[in-house]
């Protein structure tokens, strides 16, 4: 794993990369691919192992690591916006819901009625399922420009400011498609929805886990190149240069505008293809999918993960969503079963914000960066006293040199 | 070859440049013109709106009064006709929503028909409100040509081809100096969202060449081989040197430095010096110094100008300049009585 985690873009500098690891940044790709699937075969295997597979079937785990895949998705673009390019989204599942809605448009008979077209009752759910697949490039189109309409009110605004206005948007949303009853149904959601379908298998079903989870892996693989493509272009140094210092930014040529909208569209196309994912496999999309928490969770993983490094933020997404969902849930069993004397009155799941709130506070005590951090996320952290101490010197060299003339 | 210079046709002119904030002018109908390859220099006690104007002239902050053209072409002055332009953004979906519905009243367009008809006309809305918010040049020309004018922005100014650096340092500090350098470069490079998604040829081909470029540039200022440090591990004078290649980057016609020798020992302001001359006679640039060393000011410049209260008060030769009297009393206060 450690060899994985450490791909960040010119980690060591030229020079100092070991062999697997250049090779690792030469086909970039290849290797994110290879990465992939090999966790993907590892993690089903764990599934049918003893500690594993005594907390919960083999197509339980496999499942979950299938939800899981949809938080890394989100954690990964929700890394471009504010681990990248530095704009704190604090209402990510905005773009998540409107991914989702999406495809239950397109993809249910409640929302065929509402857009004037029959496609599933025409097409059935064999064939209508194979809508699936370009309804992913749509729903991230669709979510991208949504993007784009939150990014452009808040060009001017920093931090603080930004992340009030990115909540508020996050809030609308929700409560948007709570209240229009005609045309979403409210809080009972958009029901029925098509499963996705491909020529040899067929539709997929709820029972066997594995056709989607093959498709996340693919997914995820393809986010996973296309951000670490970005971030390495011209586009990337951008964002990491207004990230840095915006003004510096402008003054070198880098149209601020152009480059925060893109940062936008790009991390809300990435939740809208993990809405339509989440929505064909949950087969309902209700507005209680997309509160707070969720925007709050992603912000975390990416948080947790360790900002800017893609593979360490799909790593935090996947522990953090394995610890809530599972691991709270199985020490619950656990105990109960065991009989062990005060920890047995203990409802785990109950505790889990406390939890999370615990290990948040530790994390930014103990390791800020994050678990897997950014090569250049970890020198803005540990080389922060002495930068400032630097900089008072040279301030104090300029006062002294100035009075003596 | 002093005179020389200076005679050459201006590539910057300001005129009559006033900025107020609030009550108090900080530059007061300052006109300045800068000659082609020539290097002039701004001096003037603290707080004499050296900074104001430098930042005027780059877009950073809008003047009150008066305009700046660089390269016969105006890019700084009041807005003109901007409420044409805001029409120019509604207008367009405005008349096709008016034609659809007209045409729907009539009964020609409807049903499914009208519903994408009238997507449309929300696509070309945010289409238009999008390209006014992005501003990309062509638009910005196509504008000025019908007298809609808005002052370019520092990032306009860069591509025009002005470069600056800042009086103090500001350096991507956690980027290292070879990416600082390409961040520098980004208005020369055309890659853009589909060609790093698809990692094209084209793009590799541009990227390879831009880090040829910026080692060069690296190696131009004397930051041979630290090309892999952060920028914020490097020296002092290094981070100085290293602001310039990146001002350099983008292949500026006017280099703008402020303060460049701020903090640097008589060592280090000698090479700064060389580094200037060498600019100027090597690669044909146009330099504008703001510089409070005056050993400095007045070995390298073609002329000096010297602002106080926000006023020119002098303008000239070194020497000139030296001797003047107001200058002299700008400095070191008037003469008792």
């Amino acid at each position: 794993m450690s060899v994985v985690t450490d791909l960040s873009p010119k980690a060591a500098g030229g020079g100092r990369m070991t062999g697997l690891r250049l090779t690792a940044s030469r086909h970039r790709s290849w290797s994110i691919v290879l990465g992939i699937a090999v966790v993907g075969a590892i993690l089903p295997v764990l599934a049918y192992l003893p500690p594993f597979s005594l907390a919960q079937p083999a197509n339980a785990w496999i499942d979950g690591y299938t939800n899981a895949g949809v938080f890394v998705l989100l954690a990964l673009g929700l890394n471009l916006v504010v681990g990248v390019a530095g704009l704190l989204d604090l209402g990510y599942a905005a773009f998540f819901a409107i991914g989702a809605y999406t495809y239950a448009y397109v993809a249910s008979p409640f929302g065929n009625s509402v857009l004037g077209i029959n496609l599933v009752e025409s097409l059935g759910t064999e064939v209508g399922g194979l809508v699936f697949w370009p309804m992913l490039l749509v729903g991230a189109l669709v979510a991208a420009t949504f993007g784009i309409l939150l990014g452009a009110p808040t060009l001017r605004l920093r931090g603080d400011y930004l992340a009030i206005v990115t909540l508020g948007f996050g809030e609308i949303v929700p409560i948007v498609f709570l209240n229009s009853d005609q045309l979403t149904n409210g809080t009972n959601g958009i029901g029925g929805l098509l499963r996705p379908s491909l020529p040899i298998i067929g539709s997929f079903s709820a029972i066997n886990p594995w056709p989607y989870y093959i498709t996340m892996l693919v997914l995820v693989s393809f986010v996973m190149i296309m951000c670490y493509r970005l971030v390495e272009s011209r586009l990337g140094r951008a964002w990491e240069a207004i990230r840095e210092d915006e003004l510096a930014a402008a003054a070198n040529g880098i149209n601020t505008v152009t480059v925060k909208l893109l940062a936008f569209a790009l991390g809300a196309s990435t939740a809208g293809i993990a809405g339509v994912f989440n929505a064909s496999k949950l087969v309902t999309v209700s507005p209680d999918q997309f509160t707070f928490i969720v925007s709050f969770t992603v912000l975390s993983m990416v948080v947790l993960g360790g900002m800017g490094n893609f593979w360490g933020v799909a790593v935090g997404a996947f522990v953090i969503y394995t610890i809530n969902n599972v691991l709270l849930k199985t020490l619950n069993q656990f105990f109960d079963q065991t009989g062990f004397p005060i920890l047995k009155d203990i409802d785990f799941i109950q505790l889990q914000f406390l939890l999370y709130g615990l290990a948040l506070v530790a994390m930014m005590l103990l390791r800020p960066e994050g678990l897997f951090p950014n090569s250049r996320r970890k020198r803005e952290l540990h080389t922060a006293i002495t930068a400032d101490e630097q900089d008072s010197l040279t301030t104090a060299e300029g006062t002294t040199e100035e009075g003596q003339r | 070859m002093s005179d020389n210079v200076l005679s050459n046709p201006p590539i910057l002119v300001a005129d009559q440049v006033t900025r107020r904030f609030g009550g108090l002018v900080a530059v007061n109908k300052v006109d300045f013109t800068i000659p082609e390859r020539s290097i002039v220099s701004l001096i003037g006690p603290n707080g004499a709106g050296k900074t104001t104007f430098f930042n005027v002239l780059l877009g950073v902050i809008d003047p009150t009064d008066g305009s700046v053209e660089f390269m016969d072409r105006r890019m700084i002055a009041r807005p003109e006709r901007l409420a044409v332009e805001s029409l120019l953004w509604v207008l367009p979906a405005l008349l096709t929503g008016l034609l659809a519905f007209a045409l729907a009243e009539a009964g020609i367009l409807s049903g499914r028909l009208l519903a994408v008809v009238g997507f449309l006309v929300l696509l070309l809305l945010i289409g238009m409100l999008l390209l006014a918010i992005i501003r990309p040049v062509w638009y910005q020309t196509r504008l000025a040509r019908v007298g809609i004018f808005r002052s370019a922005r520092p990032n306009d100014m860069v591509e025009a081809g002005v470069g600056r650096t800042f009086q103090n340092i500001r350096l991507f500090k956690n980027m290292t100096a070879v990416e600082n350098v390409l961040a520098g470069m980004h208005s020369k490079l055309h890659g853009n969202l589909v060609s790093a998604m698809f990692n094209s040829r084209g793009m590799r081909v541009e990227e390879a060449a831009a880090e040829r470029r910026a080692d060069e540039l690296l190696t131009l200022v004397g930051l041979r081989g630290k090309g892999n440090e952060a920028a914020r591990n490097l020296p002092y004078g290094d981070q100085r040197r290293l602001e310039i290649a990146r001002a350099l980057a983008s292949d500026p016609k006017l280099l703008l430095l402020d303060e460049p020798a701020a903090g640097m020992n008589p060592k280090e302001t000698q090479d700064l010096v060389a580094l200037i001359s060498r600019l100027r006679n090597d690669l044909g640039l146009t330099i504008l110094l703001i510089e409070h060393d005056m050993k400095l000011v007045m070995g390298i410049s073609d002329r000096i100008t010297v602002l106080d209260h926000g006023e020119k008060i002098a303008e000239g030769t070194p020497e000139e300049v030296r001797k003047d009297p107001r200058v002299i009393e700008a400095y070191l206060g008037a003469p008792a009585a």
